[in-house]
């Protein structure tokens, strides 16, 4: 039997090792390596409390080895051990350590707690409003009049404060390599602020179960420089949502969209039931995880249901297959702005 | 032929006889035999859980059924499986600890299973009548207003039975502990096992409440179009969270105790040496529990309730892995010294040691909220509560059954397919939590239905899969050791483990009245000093003498079947008229028995011992 716990353990250790060289995950979506405020005093929290843990974890593992390997029943051996009622000075030791290591644990854990909560220069720095939608995001940002879904823009190196309301169920903000989760409640606002250290584009996630489609409600942080960030809001404001396309197909598109589909879809700066699409041409994924292409694109105007289940839009309209590829042409042309994920330095693959 | 129809009628007796069994013994075997019926359930749905998510984009099932899966699968092994197992053990072994002849209220502790029983069977029965619940184990609202469907409904009503046994159960030991322990059996005798039930009874009191009322609220919103959690005409969905998680949290301790208290009775039987600590032992299972009503809202932490909460919460949490530390240590103290024997039951407890630990050891990490609020939500989560509920309690119960299936059963399990059983299950449970804390870490959130192409997942979900299937394999061959067991099984010697505690002392198969004579307890571990200083054998605290029992009946079971036809109704009542007769004939039946039970004087029977054989005898 012993010899087989060995074995155990040594596969089971192997399994671990190789995969903790695996990697700590993918590098814009893993809370391994932070880039953020927020994710890197999580992970300073983290780290200190799972090296504490460890710690007491392998004088359990001493104390477990040295039993079993001394106090095992020998065969034919019938002695009676003496009866040790307990001891008060170990008893003592076990209760007294781990006292002094949950407050080097707690005083640090309440210090940020208390830092990552403060919203006091909430007033004086970028604002942003975002809403969750079963199953998608709307960000606007209210003192520059621009409304954005799906990608948040933000500059580097910024406090960025969040307002964060549901307009139905709970959903959660998550941006593991950026900051920690805050949930989106439908009855008050949370407001959070996001401070990103590098350029990029970042994987955000709905992390509170909202439907079936919880999973696919992904969103990006995309983080630029200060002055590409500038950019991007003029040329979000100066966008003129009736511009009409140069070619004949995407005109086409374009009427087809304001008749079918502007009823929930605005572009501009206005908020609407369904997606701003301002800058969808833009996008590096829409509805979350699906690559922009036509074919996609046509695929989800002609049957949303297979792709994204129990989304708000299925049912909603009525176009064939031909004008949902003219309506494709038309909002894949929509690139209103030179800064885009791609300038940003594009998604890590 | 003729034997044939003995044989038959022998079985339908058989039925007939567990269906109006008051017998605490019984009544705990039709606990555990439901539990293990919903354990395999809630493991089928496990399983298909992990098929999804063996892949990236995986379409094994959809995502409404995938929601459905998570949401009964939680529900069904936290209410039906692992809770159910434990009071059924609590039932049938703490009275033989403590020297009783039943439970102080066998009625109602009959009532409790059968409402179990049916609160579990109904609600399976959503998967057939449109979709079961799919709002996950938490039912947070608002989603849980908007699910679609009956699924909530069958959520609520099957949770409200099967609570209302348990709220029932809990009280019922509170009272057996107080009133009925054998004379010399003082608190600071009681064996460990008998503390937790004890203690685990006063957390189900206080704690289930707040879920009765919660699925009380819930029932209401979605029955009666009240709005409570209704945002839009001025409800809060928050105070659900607040409700459902001052029930959740104790609900955690409400496993865990009893599973401590199973290592508690094998260590030192297993060690041929005292519990090391006995005295700390117990106070720091009031400890936990005291702290366990403190704690709360750090499964809320990510909600916005502010630093000043966020904080205090978090120490509280921390503050807990004090008294679970004292436990730990004193186990291993218990053995050390001690001549150690291993065999499946101490295999479970032995392996317990080092998973719950981790399980410990993440619950403090996520306690520090700042690092919760990456955890949160995500397979860190899955990992972290899985160590501890199969961890300590999965491996506590089948450290149970290993240890005191002699005495309920008058077999020995095979001991080469117990060791099996525990290496397979030991080493899947492992590979297929360990990997989890990682893939939290890496960005999955918990609940979701597909895991994206390259988001370096995969690696992590096919491993965790695989060990599901390791795990899986582990079930089976424990279900086959059991039938093997029931066959070919060795028939122990009485007091085949060496015991220390009074439950050995009875002869197996134990008889109906558990006691000839109370015994005289005389000591910590009763029996143990009757072996060390007397003559092994436990003294009579009377002569022989009458034995009170109480009468078997059929009420119980009809009045769960009549408070079951009312939920039936509940569920459909907003759907026209016959939902609401059907409440009314259901609540006719569960009435009227109540009233019949009020009304009939049932005084029981005495059990006279002619030439030491049992008779029963008229009131
Ligand atoms: C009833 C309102 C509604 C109507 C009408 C509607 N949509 Fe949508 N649309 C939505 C919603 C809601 C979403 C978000 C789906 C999701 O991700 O869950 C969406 C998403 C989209 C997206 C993806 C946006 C992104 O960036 O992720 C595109 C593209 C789109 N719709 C195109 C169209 C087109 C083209 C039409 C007209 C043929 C249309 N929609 C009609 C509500 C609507
Ligand atoms: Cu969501």
């Amino acid at each position: 039997m012993k010899s087989w716990m060995g074995k155990m353990k040594a596969i089971m250790l192997f399994g671990f090792l190789s995969l903790l060289l695996a990697g700590c995950g993918k590098e814009n979506l893993t809370a391994l390596d932070p880039k953020g405020y927020g994710a890197e005093k999580s992970l300073d929290i983290i780290l200190l409390t799972t090296g504490i843990m460890v710690g007491v974890f392998l004088v359990v593992i001493i104390i477990y080895t040295i039993v079993l390997a001394r106090f095992r029943r020998k065969k034919g051996d019938n002695h009676i051990p003496e009866q040790v009622e307990g001891s008060k000075k170990l008893e003592t030791i076990w209760t007294v350590i781990p006292i002094i290591l949950v407050l080097i644990m707690g005083i640090p854990t309440v210090v940020y707690t208390f830092d990552l909560a403060d919203t006091s220069e909430a007033s004086s720095t970028l604002n942003i409003n975002v809403t969750g939608h079963q199953y998608w995001w709307n960000f606007e940002y209210e003192d520059h009049n621009v409304v954005t879904s799906q990608d948040l823009y933000i500059p580097v190196g910024e406090k960025v404060y969040v307002n964060m309301l549901s307009s139905d169920v709970i959903h959660s903000f998550w941006v593991p390599t950026i900051t920690g989760k805050m949930d989106v409640n439908p009855e008050n606002v949370n407001t959070m602020y996001i401070e990103a250290y590098e350029e990029g584009v970042y994987w955000g996630k709905c992390a509170e179960l909202c439907g079936p489609s919880h999973s696919l409600m992904d969103f990006k942080v995309i983080v630029v420089s200060p002055e590409e960030f500038e950019q991007w809001i003029t040329d979000m404001q100066n966008v003129d949502p009736e511009e009409v396309p140069t070619d004949a197909v995407a005109q086409e598109g374009q009427e087809l969209f304001q008749s079918n589909c502007m009823s929930c879809h605005a572009i501009g700066d206005a908020s609407s039931a369904g997606p701003n699409l301002t800058n969808f041409g833009n996008r590096v994924h829409f509805v979350g995880y699906l690559e922009p292409t036509k074919e996609n694109l046509v695929e989800w105007i002609m049957d949303p249901e297979s792709l994204k289940p129990g989304n708000k839009m299925t049912g909603m309209y009525e176009v064939t297959e031909e004008e949902a590829e003219k309506i494709a042409e038309y909002l894949m042309q929509l690139k209103s702005t030179d800064v885009t994920p791609e300038s940003a330095g594009g998604l890590i693959d | 032929m003729s034997t044939a129809t003995t044989q038959k009628r022998s079985v339908s007796a058989v039925i007939w006889d567990y269906l109006t069994t008051v017998d605490h013994k019984k009544v705990g075997i039709l606990y555990m035999l439901g539990g293990a019926f919903f354990f395999l359930l809630g493991g089928l749905e496990a399983l298909i859980i992990r098929i999804q998510l063996i892949k990236p984009e995986n379409d094994f099932v959809s995502a409404g059924l995938y929601n459905e899966m998570i949401t009964m699968h939680g529900t069904t092994m936290i209410f039906f499986a692992a809770m159910p197992i434990l009071i059924g053990l609590m039932n049938y072994i703490m009275p033989l600890q403590i020297g009783a002849r039943d439970v102080a209220f066998p009625f109602l502790n009959a009532l409790g299973v059968w409402l179990f029983i049916f609160g579990g069977l109904l609600m399976n029965v959503s998967w057939f009548t449109g979709g079961a619940p799919d709002a996950g184990w938490t039912n947070y609202a608002p989603l849980s207003l908007q699910s679609p469907g009956h699924g909530v409904n069958y959520y609520v009503m099957g949770l409200q039975l099967s609570g209302a046994g348990t709220l029932m159960s809990g009280i019922n030991f509170i009272v057996t502990i107080v009133r009925m322990r054998a004379p010399g059996m003082t608190y600071m005798r009681m064996p460990l096992f008998s503390w937790t039930t004890l203690v685990t009874s006063i957390l189900i009191l206080f704690a289930f409440p707040a879920f009765t009322v919660a699925l009380f609220l819930m029932q209401f919103d979605r029955m009666f179009e009240s709005a409570f959690f209704d945002i839009a005409l001025g409800g809060n969905s928050i105070i659900w969270q607040h409700l459902f998680w001052i029930f959740g949290h104790p609900e955690v301790y409400i496993l865990i105790l009893p599973a401590f208290g199973i290592f508690s009775e094998i260590f030192p039987t297993f060690s041929k040496k005292r519990l090391f600590g006995y005295t700390a032992m117990v106070f720091a299972t009031f400890l936990i529990a005291f702290l366990g009503f403190m704690v709360w809202a750090h499964h809320m932490f990510t909600v916005g309730l502010g630093p000043v909460a966020n904080a205090i919460f978090a120490i509280g949490t921390m503050a807990i892995a004090v008294p679970t530390g004292i436990k730990i240590f004193n186990w291993l103290l218990t053995m050390w010294g001690g001549s150690i024997q291993i065999n499946s039951a101490m295999l479970y407890a032995l392996g317990f040691i080092p998973s719950f630990t981790i399980g410990g050891m993440t619950g403090v990490m996520l306690g520090a909220t700042v690092a919760d609020f990456q955890y949160h939500d995500t397979y860190f989560v899955i990992a972290h509560f899985h160590y501890v509920i199969v961890g300590g309690v999965v491996f506590g119960i089948l450290a149970a059954m290993h240890y005191w299936w002699p005495l309920m059963f008058n077999r020995i399990l095979n001991e080469t397919l117990g060791k099996w059983a525990f290496w397979t299950f030991f080493f899947g449970f492992h590979l297929t939590f360990f990997v989890q804390h990682f893939l939290g870490l890496m960005g999955m959130p918990r609940r979701y239905w597909v895991f994206l192409e390259g988001q370096g997942l995969d690696v992590g979900n096919f491993v965790s899969t695989i060990g599901t299937f390791l795990m899986t394999i582990g079930v089976l061959i424990f279900l086959y050791n059991i039938v093997h067991t029931y066959f070919k099984g060795e028939v122990p010697a009485q007091d085949p483990w060496d015991g220390r505690t009074l439950e050995w002392s009875v002869p197996t198969p134990v008889p109906f009245y558990n006691f000839k004579q109370l015994p005289l307890v005389r000591g910590l571990d009763a029996l143990w000093l009757e072996k060390m200083e007397g003559d092994g054998k436990i003294k009579p605290a009377e002569p022989v003498a009458p034995i009170h029992m109480p009468n078997s009946s059929i009420l119980p079971f009809i009045m769960a079947v009549g408070f079951t036809i009312a939920s039936f109704g509940f569920i459909y009542q907003l759907d026209g008229p016959l939902g609401r007769i059907t409440i009314y004939i259901g609540m006719a039946i569960a009435v009227g028995s109540m009233i019949i039970r009020s009304l009939r004087d049932d005084h029981g029977y005495y059990v006279e011992f002619d030439e030491d054989e049992p008779q029963k005898e008229g009131a």
